[in-house]
Parts: C-alpha cells; sequence; structure tokens
C-alpha cells in the first residue's frame, strides 16, 4: 500500500530538484523509453533507509560529474506502482529491485545496480560506480 | 552495517547468502537472525540437487543482477545454518 505523499514527497523532491525528470503513469514511462539515443539514467527510488541513506544521496555527486547521461529520470516504487511496473518491462530479465539504478546506452541496458550493491556501501562509493560506468559507456559510444 | 533496529543483528536489511548443511542455499534481505531463526525476507533458493545452475554460477549472477524473490519470508533454525554472508562481499 502506498505511503502517505506527503511523507513521500521530500523523498521525491531530493531527486527532482536535481532535475531528474519524474516519471509518475505508464505513458510517461513510454515516452522516456522511446527515446533510444544517447545514455540515459533510470533511478527507482524507496521509502527504505538505503535509498534514504545512500541511494539518493550518491545521485547529486554522481550527476556532478563532467560525464553524466544525457537524460535521467525516476521512478517510485510502491508508490507510483504503474509507471514502475511498465518501468520494469522493459528489463524483464532483471529481478525487480528497489532502490536500484539503470543505465542505458542507445536503448541498450548496459549498467544495473541492484539494492544490494546499494544498502551496504556508501554515497560516496555508489556515486563512484555510476561515474565510471558513465565514463565507460560514454567512451565504447564515440569508440 | 545494516539499518536501525539493532536488537535483530548486524546484518538486519542486508542482502546475506545464507548456505545450509543441506543442499539448499538461500539469498534473501536479512531479518534478523537474533531468535531461534535466520529469517530472511523476499528470499530465493538455490538446491544443488535439483538446479540446473551450480552455487556458484547462481550466486555469481545474484551479485551481478540481484534475484526473484520468489519466498515472501523463509525461516532457517540457526542449527541447520551452516554461514551468513553479505551477498556484496562475494
Amino acid at each position: 500500500m502506498p505511503y502517505d505523499p506527503m511523507l513521500v514527497a521530500p523523498m521525491r523532491e531530493e531527486l527532482t530538484r536535481l532535475g531528474v525528470q519524474e516519471l509518475l503513469t505508464a505513458t510517461e514511462v513510454d515516452d522516456w523509453f522511446a527515446q533510444k539515443s544517447g545514455s540515459a539514467l533510470l533511478i527507482i527510488n524507496s521509502v527504505c533507509g538505503c535509498a534514504a541513506g545512500q541511494a539518493r544521496p550518491a545521485i547529486a555527486p554522481a550527476l556532478e560529474h563532467p560525464v553524466h547521461p544525457d537524460r535521467v529520470a525516476t521512478v517510485f516504487a510502491g508508490q507510483d506502482t504503474e509507471a514502475t511496473a511498465r518501468a520494469r518491462e522493459q528489463f524483464g530479465d532483471f529481478p525487480p529491485s528497489s532502490p536500484s539504478m539503470i543505465l542505458f546506452q542507445d536503448g541498450e541496458l548496459v549498467h544495473f545496480v541492484p539494492r544490494h550493491r546499494i544498502e551496504s556501501r556508501s554515497a560516496e562509493e555508489i556515486a563512484t560506480e555510476l561515474t565510471g560506468a558513465f565514463e565507460k559507456y560514454q567512451a565504447a559510444s564515440e569508440a | 552495517m545494516g539499518t536501525f533496529h539493532q536488537d535483530k543483528g548486524e546484518l538486519h536489511g542486508i542482502t546475506v547468502l545464507v548456505t545450509t548443511a543441506g543442499p539448499e542455499s538461500w539469498i534473501g534481505r536479512c531479518d534478523t537472525m537474533m531468535g531461534e531463526h535466520v529469517v530472511l525476507l523476499g528470499a530465493d533458493r538455490h538446491h544443488a540437487d535439483q538446479d540446473e545452475a551450480s552455487l556458484d554460477e547462481w550466486v555469481g549472477k545474484a551479485s551481478m543482477v540481484g534475484f526473484f524473490p520468489r519466498h515472501e519470508r523463509v525461516l532457517l533454525p540457526h542449527a541447520q545454518v551452516a554461514a551468513v554472508r553479505p551477498l556484496h562481499e562475494l
């Protein structure tokens, strides 16, 4: 059952204030995935402690990196259930995981950070993993 | 390590691999290890005699991309548990 919208509003704003696009409906998810070119990061947000302590705090430093995705969006697991389910259809071979972060390059999933690699690491370590992936796949796309 | 609820042990909230004295191994989010059981939430099971993939292959895949939580809650008696290790360390 979704939490009180008032309770989760700050959890949404922690990402949207960084310019992360919030996908609230299946249609918005479809539109976001319809654009294939370039790099794109999808963040599965969550109310759990590791989202608050590690996942969301990792996003700001990752996006400040000189190499960062062309587009960044988020769906909120447990809150925006239709949008989250539609997003997960895009990578159905991967188990559901929240929070998690998924990097796409030209529409192809190239890097996945599931919950178990978030819950026991610092925000700095997660940001470092993300920026490493940004660099790796940008370099690959330019080769 | 772990989050809040210190009475539930240091692995509370952490995804772990539980190996047992038998053919079963489990991956799930550790709820508690403090009572008579290791309690996992949202867990998946590997059975050495029934599954096509080896334990190493199964753990390797879970380490990379996670796992499907096919079992909502699993209670494993401490007497049957051989080891409990955080998945991210494997």
